[in-house]
């Protein structure tokens, strides 16, 4: 039999991909195809769900393709089967088929408890469901989930998403017991409980009970707990939806599902049934990917193949709450006589484990939690031989990172110049001593410099004793040279490098001795001697770019902008032809000045308002910021407002490194507040601040620092945060590397500025506060000062004629530069990371 | 190898009040750019252009020494050149020109070298 009627029974995702293969197999249409639906709503994408409170409307998780010759009937349950007459009944009429395919999916399990059938107990399975749970959560404060699986921690995130203090009760002793060991599930628990959502583990919900509007107020646990609750979501388990088979006679599997046979066919031959609802040789898989290859199977077997399910793999890669876990092949170490290596590290969060052979040769599974960077890799080698040791496969980044010593001598130090571990071992066996005689060696360091860490830890991990020297000038760091200028009083480089240095100085201590003296309150940083410690960046208060022109990037606060000040932007860049572009950080980047042109370009910002956005320091770049809640329908706290009198409050704070900022004015986090030193989420009542967090070279998200923060009082921990970061961190330490390098961590670090455990506040406040009222910006200052506007020329003698080696091309319309390096001879960047070696 | 062969021409920069110390300064010479220092040691020129990203930005690297030695390192990617000689300190077989430099009655005055 190749066409007739086949009638589908179910529009969820693989009944719809059932329908999308048999379209595909048939070109001819010889098959005309029913789908009969329960929901109101064609195939929508079930697995993101939770995409639907972060933003994600119904048509974005649509999907349903209309076909010619297939018609779908929505909101028509199939209601029984007639089997010798080959019809299905609805409410409506009856569908006759040839082929019938049962695609009835499962439903929420939902345990005999008390109280389940409750106003505001909801199950998390359809957008109806989500919709329901909406509706309810407005104006109510907490939330329940029972069940602690994959499904239950979604359900948890969704809660949370809709503002609601949320708590998960699983009666496992561990989350997703399914797909993850103890230990494994330990650190899932500090992940979670950190995002804020109470966990009840191995505890059993024994009633639910109603509060005084009739509505669930509290949840009763099995050592009689109560837990108030306005609201609970059920998401205890699925089961497979084989009633209709049942009531028809078809044979169902040993724990439910329709049995079938690898070719997806039930004990009636005119009857197939493919996912959730399907038991192949009496097996129910709860996930997607083998349904979807269950729906191939059967439109194959429609136009006359052979195709068998081939067995599923149950490997399974989420992010959970922002969290990465993967579980594949044997989690969790059933095969006899199987050997486990496990990697837990408290400090990045990181929990691995690989399952191997009992002669340790063979992977047989694993389970990752916090990074599931290797998971590609480790679940292609399920079943081969091990493709490197396991700490290697376990933990690829953080060796990278943080523990360059497991680094194998084959592994790239530096990218950019393609040199391997075993290189630098070489060159320090050769003599080299500290980072700088490893780069002349090397190379390593000498391109991005974001290495350089890492070859300190390598001089550590052979034995070399490194000096705190800040370089060949100055026998101490950044910190004691801090405190020596502040105690001292010292105003110039000439009289600190004449007291407590040697030398002429160079270009690693000049620019942290400018900095220290800006911090400190040195005035104009282009005035007398200090001219000469800038960085080029801080010299021409611009960014130089790489065929030296540079950019002009004015402050935005919060990214907050009028279209008057957006007109003035566009004619400057019109006028000196500067190529433009939104920068990540909610600017406006302007490229392409010459140092002769940049005084013009500032005189025509300043008159419109604008003022430096010190792009080119080590200082307070931006605070980015969602609408908040003047305009989101999400937000609870004014995001904008508080970004703008933030980065109002810190700009021209000179660091040890760039500082970044973000406020989002709720936990959706659309401004990216953990990826930034110190970021804000707005809450119900206040805000939390997060510290430690960056981009770059090594992504780190902030640690939760304070919560429930009146504005007061989090402006005020701010300035502590920051001055303290300015005193003591090392030269080019970003907020993170600072804390991680922190004796006692973030611990000592919130004793410090909350509990003033060294009595320093005060004392910090009030250098922020100085530095606050003594702000002036730095471009309109020059273009008072004919002294300071002499510097902005291109040539000493000929200060008219303007740098012939800066020219234009065009690029999408934009001018791009002609001048300097040229990466290859047509112009196309090579990818620099993993460069084979190059021998030299 | 190569030999170094000189001009014969002084041409006259700027007045040397016109430098500040341990800062450089771009000059246009005879259509070439050199870069000026003035440091405690005295007065040097070197060409502009950094070999290794071939953008003309020396002039506004940071003065200093190393080991006794007066440096500029490039603003772009910090590579350090002996001021006295041009030769790189962190790159072996690299090299940028020097120029000859000097102050008479307050003025100051390069005369250029070319590589041969």
């Amino acid at each position: 039999m190749t066409g007739g009627n086949v009638v589908v029974i179910g529009n969820g995702m693989v009944g719809q991909r059932f329908v999308d293969a048999v379209r595909s197999r048939d070109p001819q249409g010889r098959w005309r195809v029913t789908v009969l639906a329960e929901e109101t709503r064609p195939a929508y994408d079930r697995v993101r769900l939770s995409a639907y409170f972060d933003g994600a409307d119904a048509d974005e998780l649509n999907l349903h393709t209309p076909y010619d010759g297939v018609e779908l009937r929505l909101g028509e349950p199939a209601t029984g089967v007639d089997r010798t007459r080959r019809v299905v009944t609805t409410a409506t009429g009856e569908h006759p088929y040839d082929v019938l395919v049962l695609a009835t999916g499962s439903s929420a399990f939902v345990p005999p408890v008390a109280g389940t059938d409750l106003p505001g107990v909801f199950v998390y399975r359809t957008l109806d469901d989500l919709v329901a749970i909406r509706e309810h959560a407005r104006g109510r404060r907490t939330g329940a989930v029972i069940g602690g699986g994959l499904l239950g921690l979604e359900a948890a995130n969704a809660l949370r998403l809709l503002g609601l203090a949320t708590r998960v009760v699983e009666f496992a002793p561990r989350l997703m017991p399914v797909q993850v060991d103890t230990a494994g599930g330990a650190m899932l628990r500090r992940y979670v409980e950190e995002l804020g959502v109470a966990c009840h583990l191995g505890m059993a919900t024994t009633a639910l009970r109603p509060g005084q509007d009739g509505a669930v107020g509290a949840l009763e646990l099995a050592d009689g707990t109560l837990l108030d609750t306005d609201l609970v979501v059920v998401a205890a388990g699925i089961r497979p939806r084989d009633e209709l088979a049942r009531a028809v006679g078809l044979e169902v599997g040993p724990r439910g599902g329709v049995l079938v046979d690898d070719a997806c066919r039930t004990s009636d031959e005119r009857i197939y049934a493919v996912g959730e609802c399907a038991a192949v040789q009496g097996t129910c898989y709860g996930l997607v990917a083998p349904g979807y290859a269950m729906a191939e199977v059967v439109a194959d077997r429609l136009v006359g193949g052979e195709a068998t399910f081939p067995g599923a793999d149950t490997a399974t890669k989420l992010k959970l709450l922002g969290v990465d876990v993967a579980s594949f092949g044997d989690a969790h170490g059933t095969t006899p006589g199987c050997l486990d290596v496990t990697w837990t590290d408290p400090a990045t969060r990181v929990y691995a484990k690989l399952v191997l052979s009992d002669d340790a040769t063979t992977l047989l599974g694993g389970v990752l939690v916090g990074d599931a960077s290797a998971y590609p890799t480790l679940r292609a080698s399920v079943g081969g031989p091990l493709p490197a040791v396991p700490l290697a496969l376990l933990a690829p980044e953080q060796a990278a990172g943080a523990a360059a010593s497991a680094l194998p001598a084959s592994a790239q130090v530096c990218s950019c110049n393609a040199v391997t571990r075993g290189d630098v071992d070489a060159a320090i066996a050769a003599g080299c001593a500290d980072v700088p005689a490893l780069k002349a060696c090397t190379r390593a360091g000498t391109s991005c410099g974001s290495c350089v860490p890492m070859l300190k830890q390598l001089l550590d991990a052979a034995g070399v004793v490194q000096s705190r020297a800040l370089c060949e000038h100055f026998d101490v760091g950044r910190q004691e040279l801090f405190d020596i200028v502040r105690v001292r009083d010292i105003r110039t480089f000439s009289r600190l490098i004449a007291e407590h240095g040697r030398g002429r100085g160079c270009d690693i201590c000049k620019p942290v001795v400018a900095s220290i003296l800006a911090s400190l309150g040195g005035g104009h940083i282009l005035d007398g001697e200090q001219a000469s410690l800038q960085d080029t960046n801080d010299h021409f208060l611009a960014n130089l770019q790489r065929d030296g022109s540079y950019s002009v990037v004015p402050r935005i606060p919060g990214g907050e902008i009028t279209p008057e000040k957006l007109i003035v932007i566009g004619k400057v860049a019109r006028d000196f032809r500067l190529y433009t572009k939104i920068t990540g950080g909610q600017r406006i980047d302007l490229f392409g000045a010459r140092v002769d042109q940049l005084p013009q370009i500032w005189r025509r910002l300043v008159d419109a308002g604008f003022e430096s956005g010190h792009a080119y320091g080590k200082a307070l770049r931006t605070v980015k910021s969602c609408v908040g809640a003047t305009w989101c329908r999400y937000g609870v706290q004014d995001a904008v407002g508080l970004a703008v009198a933030l980065e109002l409050r810190y700009r021209g704070l000179r660091a040890p490194h760039k500082i970044k900022s973000a406020v989002s004015g709720c936990a959706r986090e659309c401004a990216e507040a953990r990826s930034k030193d110190f970021g804000i989420i707005a809450t119900e009542t206040g805000w939390n601040l997060y510290v430690g967090g960056n981009g770059g070279f090594r992504p780190r998200h902030a640690d939760l620092f304070a919560t429930d923060l009146s504005t007061e009082a989090l402006i005020t921990l701010i300035d502590r945060f920051l001055m303290y970061y300015v005193r003591t961190a090392d030269r080019l330490q970003r907020t993170a590397a600072w804390i991680e390098a922190m004796e006692g961590g973030l611990a000592h670090l919130r004793s410090v500025i909350v509990d003033d455990s060294l009595g320093l506040c005060a004392d910090l406040e009030a250098a922020m506060a100085r530095h606050v009222t003594s702000y002036s910006d730095e471009w309109r200052d020059v273009l008072d000062d004919p002294d300071r506007l002499r510097r902005f020329t291109s040539f000493v003698n000929a200060p008219d004629v303007p740098d012939p080696s800066i020219t234009f091309g065009t690029e999408r319309g934009q001018p791009v530069p002609v001048g300097g390096r040229s990466p290859s001879p047509d112009g196309r960047q090579p990818v620099t990371l993993g460069l084979p070696e190059v021998r030299r | 190898m190569s030999t170094a062969t000189t001009t014969l021409r002084w041409h006259v920069v700027c007045p040397l009040d016109r430098l500040d110390p341990d800062r450089g300064v771009a000059a246009l010479v005879d259509g070439a750019q050199v870069a000026i220092f003035r440091t405690g040691d005295g007065l040097y020129a070197i060409d502009n252009r950094d070999p290794v990203a071939e953008a003309y930005v020396l002039s506004r690297g940071i003065v200093g020494s190393r080991q006794g030695v007066p440096t500029v390192a490039s603003p772009l990617h910090k590579q350090v050149y002996d001021l006295r000689t041009g030769v790189c300190l962190d790159l072996p077989g690299v090299s940028v020109t020097r120029h000859e430099i000097r102050c008479r009655n307050g003025l100051v005055e390069v005369r250029l070298r070319q590589e041969g």
